[in-house]
């Protein structure tokens, strides 16, 4: 299955407080007001220029084996390495909020408004993470109606350059899937344009095989652990 | 002298339009361009930088005062040009060659120019050549160098390199940051130092050129 599909902006739209959070507020604290101003300003702005959409292709275990090993530069055990086999579905994806809102940023910090600029970088990043979270719910959407309600596999999003999967697999990975047909390529750094944007691989099956602890050697280095929230969220 | 305070003031509020209106009316009273300069808005920037630091404040509340001092900046500026009137420093960033993130370099800049430095921003994917080069023909004596990819960051240590090799080390410092970039990192390649965010950039800067 190879599909492209399109998300509403207001679908991807992230909540104050995660934008905040990605300012360094943390939840617990009501910024002051003009901050919110700057924010509600950001978020209009975002709803005026994302274009948000992806692209998912699913892949045979044995083919995503290939694309996992990349150039050989993985971390010797990686979270993903006992993942993906146990997987019953696995999926290819990308998904992007479009280059006008990745211009405008720029703009913005060229005409003094840091604020407002680093505000719109904010919502955008946090967009695209939701992007990668919708993405991950149409293919269980999909699979709950080839495989009936009976079957309800978890599915979760895994991207190179976290978690030991080394970001060179973003080659092997855009190979495969080809996301220039969205709009989103690659360059020889592994960086993806527009930047905002997520490509990786969607893992379907049961909630077990998705748990595991951040004690990877890894894991020390990491200053998000946004796994756990995660792993939490299905168990 | 109380306009000063109020410029201070003011720009630690983000209330630019109110900083640019008192620039204006503390230059037309003929204070000097260096009393407005270091004890309006660098004073402002500095109250702001060490709330930010104590996290009283947040980084969108450090942006509104930056977008303030720069607002009193752009009136000072050609009296700071006609008097020859240096900066505390000059200081050249960029992002390194690969790669395209720019955000934190973006804060360091505003950052560094509200402490009162001169920055050279040569943007993102700036190869060693072009670090150095600048750093040279702009007399700048420290290179801060940004990377948000693993693969990105042994341009860090080329760019020490190239220092080495044209006997510029010690010249030229050297500081780096960005999220995947550690203090161990930096002590690796033979950077002079490491910025965990901008603001402590600012102060890792200001140590580099041997002031604050």
């Amino acid at each position: 299955m190879r599909e492209i599909f399109h998300l509403s902006t207001g679908e991807v739209a992230p909540d104050n407080k995660t934008v905040l959070e990605l300012q360094g507020i943390p939840r617990r604290v009501e910024p002051p007001v003009r901050i919110i101003g700057i924010l509600d300003e950001a978020a209009d702005m975002f709803l005026s220029l994302a274009e948000p959409r992806g692209l998912l292709e699913t892949v045979e275990q044995e083919e995503f084996a290939g694309i996992y090993s990349g150039d050989g530069r993985n971390e010797p055990e990686t979270p993903l390495q006992w993942i993906y086999p146990q997987a019953s579905t696995l999926a290819l994806f990308t998904v992007t909020v479009g280059a006008r809102v990745c211009v405008r940023i720029r703009e913005l910090f060229a005409v003094n408004e840091p604020a407002l600029g680093y505000m719109l970088d904010s919502v955008a990043s946090a967009a695209a993470d939701k992007a990668a979270d919708l993405a991950a719910d149409r293919l269980k959407s999909k699979l709950r109606e080839e495989y009936g309600r009976d079957s309800m596999p978890e599915v979760l999003p895994y991207s190179p350059g976290y978690c030991g999967w080394h970001i060179s697999g973003q080659r092997r990975l855009f190979e495969r899937l080809r996301p220039e047909e969205i709009g989103v390529t690659l360059n020889d750094s592994f960086l993806m344009s527009p930047l905002k944007s997520v490509s990786g691989v969607l893992a379907a099956g049961p909630a077990q095989i998705h748990s595991f602890d951040d004690t990877f050697p890894f894991c020390s280095a990491c200053t998000t652990h946004s796994c756990r929230e995660r792993i939490a969220e299905i168990d | 002298m109380e306009i000063l305070e109020q410029i201070a003031n003011k720009l630690e509020q983000g209330d630019h339009e109110a900083v640019a209106k008192l620039t204006q009316q503390a230059m037309d009273e003929k204070i000097a361009t260096t009393q407005i300069l270091n004890e309006g808005l660098i004073a402002g920037m500095d109250v702001v930088g060490e709330k930010f630091r104590l996290h009283e404040i947040f980084l969108p509340d450090v942006l509104l005062a930056a977008k303030a001092m720069n607002a009193g900046m752009e009136l000072l500026k050609p009296l700071l040009i006609k008097d020859d009137i240096p900066a505390v420093g000059k200081v050249v960033i960029g992002s390194v060659q690969g790669d395209l993130h720019d955000i934190g370099k973006n804060l360091v800049g505003i950052m560094l120019k509200g402490a009162g430095f001169e920055v050279v921003d040569l943007g993102s994917d700036v190869s060693p050549q072009s670090f150095v080069d600048t750093a040279v023909e702009q007399s700048a004596p420290v290179i801060g160098m940004s990377a948000l990819l693993t693969t990105t960051m042994p341009v860090m240590g080329q760019v020490v390199n190239m220092l080495e090799e044209r006997n510029l080390r010690g010249k030229i410092r050297t500081i780096i940051g960005g999220a995947p970039v550690s203090k161990d990192f930096a002590a690796q390649i033979g950077a002079d130092d490491y910025g965990f965010d901008a603001a402590n950039a600012v102060v890792r800067v200001k140590a580099l050129v041997g002031i604050g």
